[in-house]
């Protein structure tokens, strides 16, 4: 489709404006997916970060028109070269389906159909989109194998998904995604079912292949450890909405918003100290059937004020970070909204060490 | 991207997150529980404190119904003796009179109040369904626990057993057994259909034991020191009975058809002494095509909804008893 | 790894569990063939001690923790709960002390009974027991659950299922603790959370293990979890240890070759950090039904000799409570964290 596209030249490869993705449900409507806004450019990663709920399953399948037809409420735009997907029927996004955009899903052995061969559930996408014949798609089968780092490959084409492990297993996943060449890969928590020396190998794997084929990629992953050195730009969720949003080095040294400022303090670090006291965010995520009015990290946030409950903050942007608070971390309002919730009365002074572990606990 | 501010130049970009994290320490000195302003109060918009933000689950008004006919059907069954309503055995009119306000089911080849009889008829018919399938599930329970609870040996010679029984054309054994036995009471036909309802019932338990043995609650009650009687009890039949309830309640409604086979081939409770659906249903046939069809329909209808209530009620009680585990 | 020996055990005496050579291995259906789960495993725990033990998945962490609960019993070692012999024991006599040790699982929610109220469930320890009125069972069920942060009055009428994973696995961990235990196995207890609630139950079972003076083996496969829990931290691959010590020694300066590869291939919360310049891991984890011979891990070892295929490396101390099993331990190469 790229050539049928007037502004493919000068238009970013990607383009969501406004997405939001709705359920209906026996019990009300879910607003899964609520006003998210990105652009990804060619041979760019946009890291995609949240809690289990939080939208990023959804967001994905979203952009690539994967949803179940029946229940879903789409709205916004996706804009793919500078043309409008949101509208396009089946038929016309399995054109863009594997040559354009493809999917890594987070467990590999729901995503392999296990009872057809390795080999054929490859070279099926490559002839249906290339329309190549079966020797010259086994041959890039072969090839493809061999690039995401399969031994022997010409053997594995005739086994089955369960004869392989799980890093094996996720290594053909990323194979089937890339052989069509697409331009934009979504991985949805690639890693999330490996073991940490499986992770790496993965997630190095995805980094060099996107940088040989100058590839663009979502990483959709819970773990912030991972996004951190392998994106350009990170998009935080909570309870379906974007809450901070900025380029990765950004986001990283300059945090604005509470929650991404307490996912990062509640991880255990392996440079501190053992029993460390660990940072907990109390309570837990928003039902999203029942959202609470104002801002949706209210319950759970450390600033909270009264205004929090009432008002819901819209998402404020400056040079290209934005964020979701009104108390944004870093600034005299948060400092003193703090304080208002920390023991009035009590006069401000140097902490005593390890004192600041209590904070948020629980 | 701001320039980097001085402080933090030059410094990996992470550490700056927990310097930031610094400041905030600089202003607190001493954050105890019981200094801190009360925050649950502005929180108490957490999802887990209101009630109500759950949805409940509801069986539907088309269960009610489907249900209230069946506890209809069953209240007339078992009141039938105490209703003012006519002996089953008597003549009261001329035979084949058509359903009027005086009979409102019409009357058989005999002359027979068909209402009454029907109420009658569910008598038999409902006690041939509950009691084979009570055999059948007690027998079928208690082989399907001990096959997936206990495993191993007791499990290969117990379901080999079951599958020997399977083989046997269901309607066939019923029917070699009450050939065999030669008395057609309720008890005999109860029990020969609930042979039938063994194996099924047993391969719907082992299933559900096996997969629930497996489950880590299992094991957790035996590093609690739970005996295996104790473990049957309270962790895993309480997770099989009600998939083996709505499995029962369809099973009911196969009882009462099958019964209703049996007295096609004159196999089931006999005519002369007992009313039943079935053998009123086949009293009637020849009546079908000499314009008296009444007496076969009526009958085959009420089994036919009575059937159907069972079955749409087996189905919603078992989507409403699911449990969510994730 | 591969390796055996029992150099880094301690006083017998002072231990409140002391495994010695545990081997669990699993008949491969009718093949003849064995999955050697875990071989030759030996730790020990002293009292109030938290010992973490990290590994790939498959490695045998759980196997081991099962066969600490005698469930099922090991095919071969001893394992001493205070000085007695649990493998010795005839059933009912380890029934009685099943109470002293208890273990919380991966899966909160396949642990909890989906049929039954919570506090039913909490209450069970005491009713196999025997301990106590129905009302003190459930007074005391209360105060438990109050302390691992479960209201208790919302308990009395809910299911598993109208919890999420995280109080799920707060309510396994208050079911742990009603029969007193000395020794709590903790089996994954945070893998299958978000980061945001792992904290919370990291948070709260170091809480109870100083109220209750608990002892733990804490199982994990993400290394930053376990330094944070630990007291000593143990290694394991393909059923067998790699490492034992004092989590900061072997996270600063690990001995082992396959320790350094796990230590290298944790992600960072940090865009900058620097990328280790250790290669990463290659290939797969052997199979436990044919492992390699002499060190298991020298297939995938970046220092493998000949020796290694042919002897068996034992546990040899290269520190104060510092034990590697490796015949050419890396010594003084530190790691940048
Ligand atoms: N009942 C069993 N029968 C056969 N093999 C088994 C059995 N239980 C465990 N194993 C095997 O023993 C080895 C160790 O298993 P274990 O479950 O202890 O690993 P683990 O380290 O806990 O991994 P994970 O992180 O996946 O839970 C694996 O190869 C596993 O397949
Ligand atoms: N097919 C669906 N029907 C109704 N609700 C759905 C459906 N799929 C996802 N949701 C809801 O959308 C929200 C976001 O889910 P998801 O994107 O899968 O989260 P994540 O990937 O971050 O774990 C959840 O509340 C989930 O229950
Ligand atoms: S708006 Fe208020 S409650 Fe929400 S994150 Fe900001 S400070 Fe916290
Ligand atoms: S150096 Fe040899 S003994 Fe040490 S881990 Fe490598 S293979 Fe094993
Ligand atoms: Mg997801
Ligand atoms: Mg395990």
């Amino acid at each position: 489709m790229s050539d049928a596209s007037p502004h493919a030249q000068n238009s970013p490869l990607l383009e969501v404006k406004n997405l939001s993705t709705s359920f209906r449900t026996e019990h009300g409507v879910v607003h899964a997916v609520d006003d998210v806004s990105f652009v990804l450019d060619r041979g760019k990663t946009l890291g995609v970060v949240g809690e289990s709920g939080s939208g990023k399953t959804v967001l994905a399948r979203s952009i690539m028109g994967l949803l179940p037809k029946r229940n879903v409420i789409r709205e916004g735009h996706v804009l793919y070269e500078g043309e409008d997907v949101i509208s396009y029927n089946e038929k016309q996004m399995s054109k863009v389906w594997g040559a354009e955009m493809a999917m890594v899903f987070q467990d590999p052995m729901t995503s392999l159909n296990p009872v057809m061969k390795i080999g054929k559930q490859i070279t099926e996408s490559l002839r249906h989109h290339l329309g190549v014949d079966k020797d010259e798609a086994n041959a890039t089968a072969t090839a493809l194998l061999r690039q995401v780092g399969i031994p022997e490959p010409e053997r594995r084409l005739s086994e089955y998904p369960h004869q392989l492990s799980g890093g094996m297993r996720q290594r053909v996943t990323i194979a089937i995604a890339l052989a069509c060449g697409p331009k934009v890969l979504f991985a949805d928590e690639p890693t999330t079912a490996l073991d940490v020396t499986v992770q790496a190998q993965i997630l190095d794997l995805l980094d060099d292949l996107q940088r040989d084929r100058h590839m663009a990629m979502i990483l959709v992953s819970h773990d912030l450890g991972v996004v951190a050195s392998r994106t350009d730009e990170i998009m935080v969720m909570y309870g379906g909405k974007v809450v901070e949003q900025a380029s990765t080095s950004e986001l990283f040294g300059n945090v604005r918003m509470p929650y991404t400022e307490a996912l990062l303090r509640s991880i255990p670090r392996i440079e501190d100290p053992s029993h460390t006291r660990l940072e907990a965010i109390p309570g837990r995520p928003p039902n999203l059937l029942s959202p609470p009015t104002g801002c949706n990290f209210a319950p759970r946030c450390r600033y909270v004020q009264e205004r929090c409950l009432v008002e819901e903050p819209p998402l404020e942007s400056e040079n290209g970070h934005a964020w979701r608070c009104w108390y944004p971390v870093g600034t005299d309002s948060k400092r003193e909204a703090l304080a208002r919730n920390l023991a009035p009365g009590v006069p401000i002074g140097i902490p005593a060490p390890g004192s600041m572990s209590s904070v948020g606990d629980r | 991207m701001p320039a980097p501010s001085p402080d933090n130049a030059g410094r990996p970009a992470a550490d700056s997150v927990f310097a930031a994290s610094g400041d905030i320490a600089t202003e607190v000195t001493r954050i105890a529980d019981g200094d801190a302003r009360d925050l649950d109060a502005l929180r108490k918009l957490d999802p887990d404190q209101i009630d109500g933000a759950r949805p409940k689950k509801r069986l539907g008004l088309f269960f009610w119904f489907a249900a209230g006919f069946f506890i209809l059907v069953v209240v007339l069954a078992i009141t039938a003796p105490w209703l003012p309503i006519k002996n089953p055995a008597k003549i009261v009119g001329r035979p084949r009179i058509a359903p009027n306000s005086q009979f409102w089911f019409g009357t058989d080849a005999l002359g027979r109040d068909i209402f009454c009889r029907v109420i009658w008829g569910a008598r038999a018919s409902l006690a041939v369904g509950f009691l084979s399938i009570l055999f059948g599930g007690v027998v079928g329970t208690a082989v399907g626990v001990a096959a997936g609870y206990l495993r191993g040996k007791t499990e290969t010679v117990l379901m080999v057993a079951m599958d020997v029984l399977l083989s046997f054309p269901a309607l066939l054994l019923a029917l070699a057994i009450v050939n065999f036995t030669d008395s057609k009471t309720i008890l005999t036909v109860s029990i020969a259909l609930g042979l039938v309802a063994v194996a099924p019932t047993a391969r719907l338990v082992r299933a559900n034991a096996l997969i629930y043995g497996q489950k880590d609650f299992v094991l957790a009650a035996r590093l609690l020191g739970a005996n295996h009687v104790r473990i049957l009890r309270r962790e895993i039949l309480p997770n099989i009975v009600p998939p083996l309830l709505s499995f029962s309640i369809i099973a009911i409604a196969v009882a009462m058809v099958a019964e209703g086979g049996l007295s096609f081939l004159g196999l089931s409770i006999d005519a002369a002494s007992t009313a039943t659906w079935g053998n009123m249903i086949v009293s009637g046939k020849p009546a079908l095509e000499n314009g008296a069809p009444w007496i076969s329909l009526i009958p085959s209808a009420v089994l036919f909804l009575t059937v159907l209530a069972l079955n749409f009620s087996g189905d919603r009680i078992r989507e409403y008893t699911d449990v969510k585990e994730g | 790894m591969a390796g055996s020996g029992t150099a880094h055990l301690r006083d017998a005496s002072a231990a409140i569990l002391r495994a010695e050579n545990l081997v669990v291995e699993f008949p491969l259906g009718s093949t003849g063939l064995k999955v050697h789960a875990v071989s030759d495993v030996s730790l020990d725990l002293l009292p109030g001690e938290t010992l973490g033990l990290v590994g790939e998945s498959g490695s045998g962490k759980s196997t081991t923790a099962r066969a600490l609960m005698q469930m099922p019993t090991p095919n071969s070692g001893s394992v001493f709960l205070e000085q007695k012999n649990l493998t010795e024991l005839s059933g009912s006599d380890l029934r009685e002390l099943r109470p002293q040790m208890q273990m919380i699982f991966q899966d909160p929610i396949s642990s909890l009974n989906p049929r039954r109220k919570v506090t039913d469930i909490v209450a069970e320890p005491l009713k196999i027991w025997k301990r106590g009125t129905t009302v003190e069972q459930y007074e005391l069920v209360d105060r438990v659950l109050e302390s691992v942060g479960i209201d208790p009055e919302g308990a009395r009428s809910r299911r598993p299922s109208e919890f999420s994973g995280g109080q799920c696995q707060r309510i396994c961990i208050a079911r742990s603790l009603m029969l007193e235990p000395k020794l709590l196995i903790c089996d994954e207890p945070v893998s299958a959370l978000d980061v945001s609630v792992q904290a919370q139950i990291l948070n709260l079972l170091q809480d109870l293990k100083e109220q209750h003076g608990l002892t733990m083996l804490f199982i994990a496969h993400d290394l930053a979890v376990v330094k944070n829990v630990s007291d000593r931290v143990a290694v394991m691959y393909l059923g067998k240890l790699c490492e034992v010590g004092d989590p900061d020694a072997l996270y600063s300066t690990p001995a082992h070759p396959y320790t350094k590869t796990l230590l290298d291939s944790i992600p960072h919360p940090d865009p900058d950090a620097p990328k280790g310049d250790f290669a990463g891991l290659s290939g797969e984890i052997p199979s436990p039904v044919a492992p390699p011979s002499g060190c298991r891990f020298r297939t995938r070892c970046p220092n493998a000799q000949e020796l290694c295929e042919q002897v068996e490396p034992v546990m040899t101390a290269v520190g104060e409570d510092h034990y590697v099993a490796c015949h050419f331990p890396l010594l003084g190469t530190p790691v940048t964290l």
